[in-house]
C-alpha cells in the first residue's frame, strides 16, 4: 500500500479506535455494569466514578509503561548480560568493557565539557537578548528571529553551520565565514575548524547553543516581565545604576527560572546526538555519550556495552529527575 | 516598565546596536545556507556567499585575434573583434583594462593605449577591440589584454530544480498566490456573514484551491537531467511528512483523556501518577531504543511507518499530558461543576466543555510534536529506516549526503533548506502558541 494511504489510514483508525474506546467504554460502564438506575442506584454512581478516571487513563498509562518505563527496566537488565552467549547473566562485564575503552572517557569528558558551557551560553545569552529586546520597539521581531533556530532541526543545523566552518585551500578564496573572518584577521592559513581536537568540541557546542539560546530568552523574557514594577521603581529612586538594577534586582528574583532553563537545556545537552553525528560522527575527539551508545548499538552491535552507556546517560539525569519530581509533588499538594 | 526603566537611560542606543548585533549573529548562518541555495555550484564555489548580493570583481587576462587576422585599410593595418566569448558578452561590462601584467588598470574603456610594439588598442565597455598600426602586426599570438570587470550578482532556481523536480518551487508559488487571492475574495465575501462555517470557509477555500491546483497541474514538469537527488528528496519529503502527521495527532487523543482525568477526577494515587509522568518527562530516549527495537521485531511490527508512529507517540505523551492537565487545571472550577448539576456526565463534560476551552494547549503541543518529529533523527534510524533504504526521512538522507556528498553544496544547502523550510512555516505561522506552550512546559 502507498504509504500516504497508510498513514491516512492510520490517522483514521487511530482516532476512530481512540473515540471508540473512550465511548465504548464509558457506555458499558454507565449503561451495563454499573446502570444508574435499580435498587442501587446511589451505589452504583459511585462505583462507577470510581472506576472511570483509570477508563480515561488506561491508553496513556499502557503507552507510557510500553515506551518508557518498561525499556528502563529492560535497558538495565541488557547491560547485565552478554547478546552473544544468548543473554546469559555476566554481572558488571560490560561495564568493565566501556571503563576500559579510551573512547568511552573521552565521550565522557565531551559531555561533561557540553554540560557545563552549552546551558550557560545559552542561558547567558537568552538573559541577554530577554533584557535588551523586552525595552526596544522591535524587540518582538528580534526575538522571534532569535529565537527561529528552535524550529531549524539539529540536523539541518548541522548543515548550516557546516557552511559556517567550511574550509579551502589557502590560494583559493575562502567560502567559509569563519576562515574568511579569520584570513582577514592576519591568520596564516585556513583552518579545518572540525578537525583541531578538543577546539572543535566548542565548535560544535556553538551550534547548540546557536539553537538553545530562543528558548532561554522566551522562557526568561516572561519571567523578566513578571517581577513587581515596584522594586525596580524603588531601586531607581534609590538611585541604582541600570547594571545594578539587572544584576541585584532583577536576576535575583527570577533565579527559579533561570535554573528551570538550565535543567531544561541540561537535558538536552545530555541527549545530543544529531549534532555530532551529522557533523563529526564522533571523530577527531569529539564523542559524546549519546553518539557513542548508537554506535555501540548500530554499528558495533554490541548490545551489552550500548545498553551500559544507556544507563550512564540514564545515571546523569536521574539528579533531574529527582529535583522535578519533589518539585512538582511540592506544588500539586 | 518601559516609562520608567527605559525611556530616560543613556544606554538606550547601546541596547538598540547589541541587539542588532545579536539579531544578526543569529541570523547570518541560515541565511547562509538560503542564499547558497539559489546560487549554482561554480559560484559557490569561488565567492563566499555573502558576496553574492554584490557584483563581483573579476580580473581577467584576455588575448586578441592573432596578427594573421589583421586587414589592411588605406595603408593602416587593421585587427578588431570582441575580447569575450559570444555567450558572456551581454553580461559583463569592463571596468577598467591595460595592457602590460604591471598596470592592468592603466586605461578606461574606450580609451587608447600604446602599445610597445607599436600600434595602438582601444577597448570598448563590451568588450569590442579595435588594433591599429602603420606597419603589419607581427608576431604568432594575439595581444595581452587585461580587464577588470563586474559581474552582476545572479541567482537560479536550479539547484531546487534539482533536489525537488523541475519548476516545483515555481508552481507552489504561483498556486501559493492564487491561493491567497482566493482567500482574500472569500473573506471578503463572507465579512457579515456569522457563524463557524463562515469563518472557516476563506481558510478551507484557499488551501483548497492550492491543493486542486496542484492535483490537476501537478508539481513537477520532470526531473532534471543526471539528477540522482530528486527522486531520493521528494520521497524523503513525503516519507517525513507520512511519520510525521498521525505521529502528532494520535497522542493528542490519548494524553487529553488521561490530562483531563488527571485534572478534574479524584481518585486514589492521583499525585502519585502526576509524578511520575513528571519523571518520565525526562528519561532519555536512548533508553528506549534496543527494547523498544526487540519488541517490534519480536511482536512482528519490524521497521516501518507502524513502529516509528508508536514510537513517537509513546516518547511524546509525558509532556503532551503534563502540558495538558496543567492548562485543564487552570480551567474555570464553576463551567465544569454547573455542566455536573446539570446532569452531564464526564464523558460529555470532556468533549463538549474541555476541549473546546483546550484549544490552545492542543495547539502548543502539536506544535512541538510537530517540530520534533519532522526534524527528528535518532527515533527514524532506529524504528523507520531498514537496509533496503526504501523509506527514509529528510534528515537521514541529508546526513547521508553530507557523507556522500560533501562538497556539493548547492545540493546540500537546497536539500536542507527545503527540510527547515516547513517547521520554519509552522514556526511564523503559530509562534504564539509555541511561547505559551513553552512557558506552560517548563516545570516550575
Amino acid at each position: 500500500m502507498h504509504p500516504a494511504l497508510l498513514g491516512l489510514l492510520t490517522i483514521v483508525i487511530g482516532v476512530s479506535g481512540c473515540i471508540g474506546y473512550f465511548y465504548g467504554s464509558n457506555l458499558l460502564l454507565d449503561k451495563v455494569i454499573f446502570p444508574a438506575r435499580g435498587p442501587n442506584i446511589g451505589r452504583n454512581i459511585n462505583r462507577a466514578n470510581l472506576i472511570r478516571p483509570w477508563l480515561f487513563l488506561f491508553p496513556a498509562i499502557f503507552a507510557l509503561g510500553l515506551y518508557l518505563a518498561y525499556p528502563v527496566v529492560e535497558t538495565l537488565r541488557l547491560s547485565l548480560t552478554d547478546r552473544d552467549a544468548g543473554g546469559a547473566f555476566v554481572g558488571l562485564q560490560n561495564y568493565s568493557q566501556m571503563f576500559g575503552e579510551p573512547k568511552f572517557w573521552e565521550a565522557l569528558r565531551n559531555n561533561f565539557l557540553w554540560l557545563l558551557i552549552v546551558p550557560a551560553g545559552a542561558t547567558g545569552f537568552g538573559l541577554l537578548a530577554a533584557q535588551l529586546t523586552d525595552r526596544i520597539r522591535w524587540g518582538n521581531l528580534a526575538k522571534s528571529l532569535i529565537f527561529m533556530p528552535m524550529a531549524i532541526s539539529f540536523v539541518g543545523a548541522g548543515v548550516i553551520w557546516k557552511l559556517v566552518y567550511e574550509q579551502r585551500p589557502v590560494d583559493v578564496e575562502q567560502i567559509g565565514v569563519l576562515n574568511a573572518i579569520w584570513l582577514g584577521l592576519g591568520g596564516a592559513e585556513p583552518q579545518t575548524w572540525l578537525t583541531i581536537p578538543l577546539w572543535n568540541n566548542f565548535f560544535l557546542m556553538i551550534v547548540l547553543v546557536w539553537i538553545q539560546t530562543g528558548f532561554a530568552m522566551v522562557i526568561l523574557s516572561a519571567a523578566l516581565r513578571g517581577i513587581p514594577e515596584e522594586t525596580i521603581e524603588a531601586a531607581i529612586i534609590d538611585g541604582a545604576s541600570p547594571f545594578q538594577i539587572f544584576f541585584k534586582i532583577k536576576v535575583p528574583q527570577i533565579m527559579g527560572t533561570i535554573v528551570v532553563v538550565w535543567t531544561t537545556i541540561t537535558l538536552v545537552v545530555l541527549k545530543v546526538f544529531d549534532i555530532v553525528f551529522a557533523m563529526t560522527n564522533g571523530q577527531w575527539e569529539t564523542q559524546v555519550l549519546a553518539n557513542y551508545m548508537f554506535d555501540k548499538l548500530f554499528r558495533a552491535n554490541d548490545w551489552g556495552v550500548g545498553s551500559a552507556s544507556a544507563m550512564i546517560i540514564m545515571l546523569l539525569v536521574t539528579p533531574i529527575l529527582v529535583w522535578n519530581v519533589r518539585s512538582v509533588r511540592k506544588e500539586t499538594q | 516598565m518601559d516609562n520608567i526603566a527605559g525611556s530616560k537611560s543613556g544606554l538606550t542606543w547601546v541596547t538598540h546596536i547589541s541587539v542588532a548585533i545579536l539579531v544578526f549573529l543569529w541570523l547570518f548562518p541560515t541565511v547562509g545556507l538560503f542564499v547558497s541555495s539559489f546560487r549554482t555550484a561554480d559560484q559557490i564555489a569561488t565567492s563566499g556567499w555573502w558576496k553574492a548580493m554584490f557584483p563581483a570583481t573579476q580580473n581577467l587576462q584576455l588575448r586578441a585575434a592573432a596578427p594573421e587576422t589583421q586587414t589592411e585599410l588605406g595603408g593602416l593595418y587593421v585587427i578588431k573583434g570582441n575580447l569575450f566569448t559570444e555567450d558572456r558578452r551581454d553580461q559583463t561590462e569592463i571596468s577598467v583594462f591595460g595592457i602590460s601584467s604591471r598596470a592592468i588598470d592603466a586605461f578606461r574603456p574606450g580609451e587608447t593605449a600604446e602599445l610597445r610594439e607599436g600600434g595602438t588598442i582601444t577597448v570598448a565597455a563590451n568588450g569590442d577591440y579595435r588594433m591599429e598600426n602603420t606597419e603589419p602586426f607581427k608576431g604568432k599570438r594575439g595581444q595581452r589584454v587585461f580587464v577588470t570587470s563586474d559581474i552582476p550578482p545572479e541567482f537560479t532556481l536550479g539547484n531546487y530544480d534539482t533536489v525537488l523536480g523541475k519548476d516545483v518551487v515555481k508552481r507552489l508559488v504561483v498556486f501559493a498566490i492564487a491561493g491567497l487571492v482566493f482567500f482574500v475574495v472569500l473573506r471578503v465575501l463572507f465579512k457579515d456573514i456569522a457563524g463557524p462555517v463562515a469563518k472557516a470557509a476563506p481558510a478551507v477555500g484557499g488551501i483548497g484551491l492550492i491543493l486542486a491546483l496542484a492535483f490537476t497541474f501537478g508539481l513537477s514538469t520532470g526531473t532534471v537531467e543526471g539528477a540522482q537527488t530528486t527522486d531520493s528528496m521528494s520521497n524523503a519529503f513525503f516519507s517525513t511528512l507520512t511519520v510525521t502527521i498521525p505521529a502528532t495527532i494520535i497522542p493528542i487523543l490519548v494524553a487529553a483523556f488521561a490530562a483531563y482525568a488527571l485534572a478534574w477526577m479524584d481518585f486514589a494515587g492521583r499525585a502519585v501518577l502526576i509524578a511520575i509522568i513528571v519523571g518520565l518527562l525526562v528519561v532519555p530516549l536512548q533508553l528506549a531504543l534496543i527494547p523498544l527495537l526487540k519488541l517490534h521485531l519480536s511482536v512482528g511490527i519490524g521497521k516501518g511507518y507502524l513502529g516509528v508512529w508508536l514510537a513517537h507517540t509513546g516518547f511524546g505523551l509525558p509532556l503532551a499530558i503534563y502540558l495538558l492537565r496543567n492548562y485543564m487545571v487552570g480551567l474555570p472550577r464553576d463551567i465544569i461543576e454547573n455542566a455536573k448539576v446539570d446532569g452531564a456526565t464526564d464523558f460529555q463534560i470532556f468533549v463538549k466543555i474541555i476541549l473546546p476551552l483546550s484549544f490552545p494547549a492542543l495547539a502548543s503541543f502539536a506544535i512541538f510534536q510537530f517540530l520534533w518529529t519532522w526534524n527528528d533523527l535518532l527515533v527514524a534510524k532506529v524504528f523507520l529506516i531498514d537496509a533496503t533504504g526504501e523509506t527514509t526521512v529528510m534528515t537521514n538522507a541529508i546526513v547521508e549526503m553530507l557523507g556522500t556528498r560533501g562538497g556539493n553544496w548547492e545540493i546540500l544547502a537546497t536539500a536542507a533548506f527545503v527540510s527547515i523550510a516547513v517547521p520554519l512555516g509552522v514556526f511564523f505561522a503559530m509562534q504564539k502558541y509555541l511561547v505559551r506552550g513553552l512557558l506552560a512546559g517548563s516545570v516550575k
